[in-house]
């Protein structure tokens, strides 16, 4: 996935991005933070084909992208299975078929006992968990999440955070997280991009060496500290 | 959890209290209009309960329109013209309101002629009504999906198009066609809209029928409109009362049908939260 000197200014002359240029691989996680309204959620649309960009060129597979919103957009009216079976069955899936990835994922992430529940049946953490299960039936080579945690008590965020990176470990797509958590980011990522203030560019560029499967100790170590220190540093340039 | 997901509330007895201690207010308003305000001689203008339940209610037949049998055969009649008129109107509503929610110039172009019509009196229209349907029946559907049509356009109109743009954006980054998205996403997303307009369509369905009745009708079997104009003129008041009371309970009976079905096919996921 390409991103090549992307600029974006919506018809009301908001100039939202500024010549933002990186390239992800598969097998890369990279998350971008950013003070809020510089541009991240718009640089995804951008990369999903949900917006163009006013310049530069984005270079993906769009045939096999996964979305995960803020909000986890299930639809009210279907169960937990039926919400999760949902990109199969619009991709003309037969029955059986849809109804056996879903199981697969479902099982996956953790909702195996819920499959019955409609949406407003679940708390926040297993909308989002149905979310992810709904993305992970196409499995998309490429996967955007916009926030996905972030509305979420901490302890859930972790072990969301835990339960993400088993299923990209395994599935090695490669990834864009957009997160206003730190510590999220460092623990997530391969490498996390710093975005400026709006029109958003990106300023620094930041590696994270740890290898995957991580641990949640790792939260606790010295190095991972001086790593978010570097971020929030680069943060506070921005803001 | 548990307790939230039940969907059958538990009754209360102040449930069954409040309907209770109104109906009998009502009644001793009644009396009390009838037997202590009204003077004698025009008593027979608003006779008493127990009149019109012995008069209109228990007797079967009496010959020459009296009783309770005339007056159930012209609901029956009217029944019909009702239910009749009310599918046609669901039909074409929704096919309607679903062009309009797709092409924005059907909206635009129809919109401002479907509110003036749902303002429009029926009385102004019923010589065109008879210059151009010469058949009774026909001309009393016409009136109820005149009268009948306006809620459920705007409805199914307003919900098809209130769909979350992040739910549209979750169907345009499958690619789903347009037929595919409103069958999948605004067709269900609109269903709490369209039960609310079904609900309004079918009470204002009652209402077209027995204004069409009192309009349009032949010789032969009258609908419950022209029944009441009818005893209206001969001045008969329990049978006037007793076909008012079983029209109005026709019309609750069409209006919680469509509140049962509501619950059965979308209470499960859509609730009707009461602060
Ligand atoms: N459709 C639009 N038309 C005009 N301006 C827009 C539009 N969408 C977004 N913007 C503007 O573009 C800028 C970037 O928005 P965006 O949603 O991408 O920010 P963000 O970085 O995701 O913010 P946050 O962290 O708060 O989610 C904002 O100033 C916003 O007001
Ligand atoms: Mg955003």
């Amino acid at each position: 996935m390409q991103f090549d000197d992307i600029g974006m200014t919506f018809p009301d002359g908001t100039t939202a991005l500024e010549s933002v240029s990186f390239d992800v691989a598969p097998g890369e996680f990279v998350t971008l933070v950013g003070p809020s309204g510089c541009g991240k959620s718009t640089l995804l649309r951008i990369a999903s084909g949900l917006e163009n960009p006013t310049r530069g060129k984005c270079s993906i597979d769009r045939d096999s992208i996964g979305f995960v919103f803020q909000d986890s957009t299930l639809l009210p009216w279907r169960t937990v299975q039926r919400n999760v079976e949902l990109f199969a069955e619009l991709h003309g899936e037969d029955r059986a078929e849809c109804e056996r990835r879903a199981t697969e994922v479902i099982d996956l992430v953790g909702l195996g006992e819920f499959t019955d529940k409609y949406p407003r049946q679940l708390s926040g953490g297993m909308k989002m968990r149905a979310s992810l299960a709904r993305s992970l039936v196409m499995k998309p080579r490429v996967f955007l999440f916009d926030e996905p945690f972030g509305a979420l008590d901490e302890m859930t965020r972790e072990r969301l955070n835990d339960e993400l990176l088993a299923i990209f470990s395994r599935e090695r797509f490669a990834g864009v997280f957009v997160t206003h958590s730190i510590a999220e980011a460092v623990y997530m990522s391969t490498k996390v991009l710093v975005m400026s203030a709006r029109p958003g560019r990106i300023v620094e560029s930041i590696d994270v060496h740890f290898a995957y499967p991580r641990s949640h100790e790792l939260r606790y170590e010295p190095s991972f500290a001086a790593l978010c220190g570097e971020v929030s540093a680069a943060l506070r340039v921005v803001s | 959890m548990s307790r939230r997901e039940s969907t059958v509330e538990r009754r209360k007895p102040s449930d069954f209290l409040g309907p209770i201690v109104v109906f009998g207010l009502v009644i001793g308003a009644w009396y009390a209009l009838s037997l202590a305000i009204l003077p004698e001689a025009k008593r027979f203008l608003l006779p008493t309960p127990h009149r019109v339940v012995r008069d209109g209610f228990l007797v079967w037949s009496a010959g020459e329109q009296r009783g309770l049998k005339p007056i159930l055969i012209s609901l029956w009649d009217s029944v019909k013209i009702a239910l009749i008129g009310l599918s046609l109107t669901v039909v074409l509503g929704m096919v309607l309101a679903t062009v309009m929610a797709t092409r924005r110039w059907v909206e635009k172009a129809t919109w401002p002629y479907l509110v003036a019509l749902q303002s429009a009196p029926i009385l102004a229209m019923t010589p065109l009504i008879r210059a151009l349907i010469d058949t009774v029946q026909v001309q009393r559907v016409l009136v109820v999906m005149l009268i009948s049509f306006f809620p459920i356009v705007s409805n199914t109109l307003f919900g098809l198009l209130s769909v979350d743009r992040a739910q549209h954006d979750l169907f345009a980054l499958q690619g789903a066609s347009p037929l595919l998205r409103l069958r999948k996403l605004q067709f269900p997303a609109a269903l709490p809209n369209i039960f609310v307009g079904l609900r309004i369509s079918a009470g204002l369905s009652v209402i077209g029928a027995i204004v069409g009745d009192f309009y349009f009708r032949q010789g032969g079997v009258v609908g419950i409109g022209a029944q009441i104009d009818i005893y209206r003129q001969r001045l008969w008041g329990p049978e006037l009362i007793a076909s008012i009371v079983l029209a109005s309970l026709f019309g609750l009976s069409v209006f919680t049908s469509f509140g049962l079905l509501r619950t059965a096919v979308i209470g499960k996921w859509h609730v009707i939260t009461r602060e």
